[in-house]
């Protein structure tokens, strides 16, 4: 699961990371910082381990409020 | 003749560290504290509920995210459900809004730096259990002490809790780019108030202000008054 700050939410964090590259002399726009959850789940397809994924990052991964998340599938 | 000290619990969950400070403010302004471990299902026979300061659950994931699911949390949603007065200070605040029991959220400070220094708050509701001390206007010098204390709701939440008016306090000097300087709120029945400043750390004028005991004994003044009503 990767979850960051919504766009169009002030990320400090992304902020000062962008500032950071900036004077590293990188040329780049906006960033954000986000994180990510490596999970392992056993289910018997991929749709029911979407679903599922998908009410942990609603109830506990995410706050819906100023965060966004994808999911990614990888087998075993 | 004195006065009946009516019981408040202060729910310590690992990592709470202003739990003993919240019930020394407590005795001090003559309440009985009742310090409730956060795996306890049931709370006591109380009538009024801190969630102090700290860092519960070493502040994984989100402030407050793992705190909510504690066996406490969902007595002390029973117990606001029915109208008990609840108070919750910096990380309590931060637990309240994870829990869904107050609105917004609170994220990483606008300088990502640990702010702990004196701030004043503007009252804007006085009529909270948990502000029935203050007048509205009256400007309270209070300390902050977070890292995450940057209070956030989109516009359209934000438009509702002006119209609902459940913005309790605002600072008069922003220190950590909360949104519309927002520095507590109550949820729509006015039982349930969070804010980041420290009110038990401002009770005492030998450690500096003491406008913190406006809060704390706001929230005595309740519970003595809901443990009447129950009698």
């Amino acid at each position: 699961m990767l979850v960051r700050p919504k766009v169009g939410i002030l990320d400090p964090q992304g902020q000062a990371v962008e500032g950071s590259l900036r004077q590293l002399g990188f040329a780049v726009g906006a960033a954000r910082v986000g994180r990510v959850v490596d999970l392992e789940l056993e289910a018997t397809d991929a749709a029911s381990a979407r679903a599922e994924v998908e009410r942990m990052c609603e109830q506990l991964l995410a706050n819906p409020l100023i965060e966004s998340f994808e999911i990614e599938l990888v087998d075993a | 003749m004195s006065e009946r000290r009516p019981q408040i619990a202060v729910i310590v969950f690992p990592g709470s560290n202003d739990d003993r400070d919240a019930a020394w403010a407590l005795h001090a302004l003559g309440a009985d504290p009742v310090l409730v471990w956060h795996g306890e299902p049931e709370l006591p026979e109380v009538a009024g509920v801190i969630l102090p300061g700290g860092f519960s659950y070493g502040d994984y994931l989100r402030c407050g995210a793992i705190a909510r699911f504690a066996p406490a949390m969902e007595a002390v949603g029973r117990f606001a459900a029915d109208g008990g007065p609840v108070l919750g200070i910096c990380n309590g605040f931060q637990i309240l809004c994870e829990a869904g029991l107050l609105p917004g959220v609170l994220r990483a400070n606008r300088s990502l730096e640990f702010i702990c220094r004196d701030t004043r708050v503007r009252v804007e509701r006085a009529d909270t259990k948990l502000t029935s001390r203050c007048t509205v206007g009256q400007t309270l010098t209070i300390p902050v002490k977070h890292g995450e204390g940057s209070w956030y709701a989109d516009d359209e939440l934000y438009a509702e809790l002006v119209a609902l008016d459940q913005i309790v306090l605002r600072y008069e000097d922003n220190p950590s780019g909360s949104m519309h300087d927002v520095a507590g709120v109550c949820n729509r029945e006015g039982n349930v108030v969070g804010l980041m400043p420290h009110p038990e750390h401002a009770v005492d004028p030998l450690l500096g202000p003491a406008d913190g005991t406006f809060v704390i004994a706001s929230l005595v003044d309740a519970a003595r008054e809901r443990e009447q009503a129950l009698v």
